[in-house]
């Protein structure tokens, strides 16, 4: 597997993983009922990449709204890239904020707090 | 609050199907409203986690309630003036009571800050129920509107009482 893609719904984000070239994005809104489910394949990507990840490795994350049963699920993602990171591919995680956000702001640093990896706070223009 | 001031309200069996419309519903309000973008994405925010512990609650307790008491879940939402309101209310088992009572206490009991190293705890080291977010709900609930959490619980029998959650909204934080 190279490519793990997922369209957008109202309720869950689109992901486009792309392994050969190191860059995961997650975009849209994270509001399902149940997360686990919808975040276990991206889980089980990460494990899959961890085995031949490249030097470097970029994820973009751009939610517009996440709810507390996603966050639990992104922080399981964000500790599966703390363990890449470890071993040899440089991490960098985008967290992506509309000016006006403070809340995804704060939430971006929460994560940054609880992670050990290099963690970059993207402030975007609505 | 005044009958004229409700957007929205809704009494019955909550299903994914349906937080999903009355999310899209309240979305497009509050555009119309000409609400700003910050207030709106914090009422957006707040009231999916209201309704989906609504959901969640419902859920669990499926097999133990008689089936008119879990379609007899409630949700209103309302603005006056500039704060919105979002109230629910659903039957619980009394002795679920302590339990959350002293979860919610306990979130009213937390300063801005205070909230904000509880949230981070609960997320890194909480469990996690198979389907919700263990309890993170209530404290983002507190975080992102700055208000204390007001409840009621109205005892029915000896078995169930009537749980209402009555959460502010507004700018101010």
């Amino acid at each position: 597997m190279e490519k793990y893609s997922i369209e957008g719904t109202p309720k869950t984000p689109s992901i486009n993983f792309d392994m050969n070239g190191g860059i995961l994005e997650v975009k849209g809104r994270s509001i399902p009922e149940n997360s686990i489910e919808f975040y276990k394949p991206l889980v089980d990507a990460l494990d899959k990449y961890a085995a031949v990840a490249k030097p470097a490795t970029t994820v973009n994350v751009q939610l517009e709204y996440f709810n507390t049963s996603s966050s639990k699920c992104i922080l399981d993602v964000f500790k599966k890239l703390e363990g890449i990171n470890k071993n040899g591919s440089a991490v960098t995680i985008n967290w992506h904020y509309e000016e006006d956000d403070e809340d995804m702001l704060e939430a971006g640093e929460d994560y940054q707090a609880i992670i050990n990896v290099p963690f970059k706070m993207v402030m975007v223009n609505e | 609050m005044e009958r004229n001031n409700i957007l929205l309200s809704f009494k019955g069996e909550i299903t994914s199907d349906l937080l999903t419309s009355i999310l899209g519903i309240m979305e497009s309000k509050m555009e119309n409203m000409q609400e700003e973008p910050k207030i709106r994405k914090k009422v957006y925010n707040v009231l999916v986690e209201c309704l989906q512990n609504l959901y969640h609650h419902l859920d669990e307790v499926s097999d133990l309630l008689e089936a008119d008491k879990i379609r007899s879940a409630i949700f209103t939402i309302g603005k006056v003036e500039n704060k919105y309101s979002i109230i629910t209310g659903n039957y619980i088992l009394n002795e679920n009571i302590h339990g959350l009572r002293k979860r919610l206490d306990e979130v009213n009991s937390l300063s801005k800050e205070e909230l904000k190293e509880y949230y981070k705890r609960v997320l890194n080291n909480g469990e996690m129920s198979l389907k919700g977010g263990g309890g993170l709900g209530m404290i983002d609930i507190a975080r992102k509107t700055g208000e204390k959490l007001e409840y009621n619980f109205l005892e029915i029998d000896n078995k169930v009482s009537f749980f209402t959650l009555n959460i502010k909204v507004s700018n101010q934080n």
